[in-house]
């Protein structure tokens, strides 16, 4: 039997590999990516909160709806900025971005 | 439900139809002669809508199961997002005719707009699904509007500093709702309120939800976006983000801390008061060290936002109404000082302090308008400046915080440094690597900073301005 427990871990460990990407990747792109495993492992918490702790109401889904419709829009956004970035420096590797740092 | 839930939301369903319209006539107008008259609609249609806010009044209530809030203290909260909107389309008007925008000056005014109607509802909200989706449509344009100047290599790294950080903030944030969702069940404020206790799973999710929102206000551990996007960002949209996105999240602090983890408030006092410190002195101490003035004007905004909190800390109502008069003096301050940069960064392209060398001699009038929205930022006595700060102390130290303000006084001591080598600058350096030529500013821009300097010496004075905002309570 899977308890909500072990769901929780999972999106945990999501989480937090995501804040390890966001840190460690020198790729915009994958910068790009451990945002995403962020945004997913909330969505998983809140579907595991609402199906095991308040089945009669349906928040936690509907939260996890909207947050991946707005996680789709956050790529498009960001992908249409990083396009842009590439067309001015031809490389997207953060490491080459530090016009502004001081 | 019945059509009285939507008369709540007239403010919203009016900056709608402007951004409808505006968009509409982007679009139908194309590259057309009729663009020439876009900007005089646009802040027409938004002046009008400004002055709508501030004199139809609003039926008082929660409308759609208790989703949206609306009373007189929402209000006025958006009516002074409005004002800063308005200056904001005002001043950037001259940079959006340029060679590289021109072609995409409708778009500037309908992003801001949608901008806007995120933080309407940021401060509305009455349940954290509502809030969120708030915070997202108020940012996620703004990274927009970062990256405008499309053929600038610092605007693209603005823009993809500022959506890569506000995503993290968000996800963050988001993190910390799914725990306070556990830890309640509900998500609406009014029924999380009674069902906040200091359990580890709510103080997990509040830490994360804090953590997510100090982020757009650009608190101190939170801060590193802030000077880098401010520094790359458009001058108009720097303005519009020190002051109006920040004041949005502000009001979006202020209402969830005392509306929803008012019972907790023994535990998130101490965090917002080694945050609101560090605040303070970080933003000071790197300000010294700039010679960019945009992001000098960052550093000076985050020590600001480090002002701004030390009213939110105790939820008074007096510390209420200090810090809705305090952003309003900061939007007439900050708005002055970025209108003066923008007219010389679009005549000269130079942000540096040292192109403000000898600034007097060239330029009186737009530096004597630069000294007062400096002067009213550091305090000095007869400006409006002074009299936010002196509130918004007086609200913390009614509460006996006087080690809070202690540490405040000091800090502004330190900032009339560095606020004064602006002054410095224009006035006693002799004028070598100074722009030196005359700088003439369109008439619009000239209608922002008549307005802004109007706003600098009078709020102060009219003691009817703070009276107004202290009769409208929570």
């Amino acid at each position: 039997m899977i308890s909500m427990e072990h769901y929780l871990i999972v999106s945990s460990i999501m989480f937090f590999v995501g804040i390890y990407g966001f840190i460690a990747r020198k790729n915009l792109l994958g910068v790009l990516i451990s945002i995403e495993l962020i945004l997913n492992s909330v969505e998983i918490n809140f579907s595991v909160f609402n199906r095991y702790l308040y089945p009669d109401h349906m928040e936690g889904l509907f939260f996890s709806l909207f947050g991946i419709a707005i996680s789709a829009a956050e790529t498009a956004v960001a992908i249409a900025i990083i396009i842009n970035v590439y067309r001015l420096a031809n490389n997207i590797d953060v490491r080459h971005i530090d016009q502004m740092k001081y | 439900m019945d059509l009285s839930n939507f008369m709540m939301m007239y403010q919203e369903l009016g900056l709608l139809v402007v951004f409808v319209v505006l968009l509409l006539f982007d679009i139908c107008a194309g590259e057309t002669r009729g663009m020439r008259w876009f900007r005089p609609v646009a802040i027409v249609l938004f002046a009008l809508h400004t002055a709508a806010g501030f004199f139809c009044p609003v039926p008082a209530g929660e409308a759609f199961g208790g989703m949206y809030v609306s009373n007189p203290l929402t209000v006025l909260m958006k009516n002074v997002l409005n004002l800063g909107v308005l200056v904001v389309f005002l001043q950037a008007g001259a940079w959006l005719h340029g060679k590289e925008t021109a072609i995409r000056e409708g778009e500037y005014y309908v992003i801001t707009l949608a901008t806007l109607l995120g933080m309407y509802l940021m401060i509305s909200a009455g349940n954290f699904m509502l809030l969120y989706i708030g915070i997202e449509l108020a940012s996620l344009p703004t990274a927009c509007l970062a990256a405008y100047n499309k053929y600038k290599a610092k605007s693209a790294e603005a823009g993809a500093k500022y959506i890569l950080m506000s995503t993290l903030a968000s996800g963050v944030m988001m993190f910390g709702l799914s725990y306070l969702y556990g830890a309640m069940g509900t998500m609406y404020f009014a029924d999380m309120r009674p069902l906040v206790t200091a359990d580890w799973m709510t103080l997990l999710g509040f830490c994360f939800f804090f953590a997510g929102l100090a982020f757009k206000i650009s608190l101190v551990p939170f801060h590193m976006w802030a000077p880098d996007v401010y520094e790359g960002a458009p001058t108009a949209t720097t303005a519009y983000l020190s002051v109006v996105s920040k004041a949005a999240g502000c009001f979006a602090l202020l209402l969830t801390l005392h509306h929803v983890f008012g019972n907790i408030a023994q535990v998130w006092y101490y965090i917002l008061w080694v945050i609101t410190v560090l605040t303070i002195v970080v933003g000071n101490i790197f300000a010294i060290r700039q010679q960019d003035i945009k992001r000098f004007f960052a550093y000076s905004s985050i020590s600001q936002a480090g002002y701004i909190m030390l009213g939110v800390l105790h939820g008074t109502e007096m510390g209420l109404s200090a810090v809705i008069y305090y952003v309003l003096v900061y939007l007439f301050s900050n708005m002055a000082a970025f209108g003066v940069i923008a007219s010389v960064e679009n005549r000269t392209g130079r942000t540096d302090i040292a192109a403000y060398n000898g600034f007097y001699k060239s330029n009186p009038r737009l530096a004597l308008v630069m000294m007062l929205a400096v002067f009213s930022l550091a305090g000095i006595p007869p400006l409006g400046g002074f009299f936010s700060k002196f509130f918004i102390f007086a609200s913390a130290a009614a509460e006996g915080d006087y080690v809070l303000v202690f540490i405040a006084l000091v800090n502004t001591i330190i900032s009339l440094y560095y606020y004064l080598r602006i002054v410095k600058a224009m006035f006693i350096n002799a004028p070598e690597g100074g722009i030196g030529e005359r700088i003439r500013t369109d008439g619009y821009n000239c209608v922002s900073l008549v307005g802004c300097t109007a706003g600098i010496l009078l709020a102060g004075i009219l003691s009817g301005l703070y009276g107004y905002i202290g009769s409208v309570g929570f």
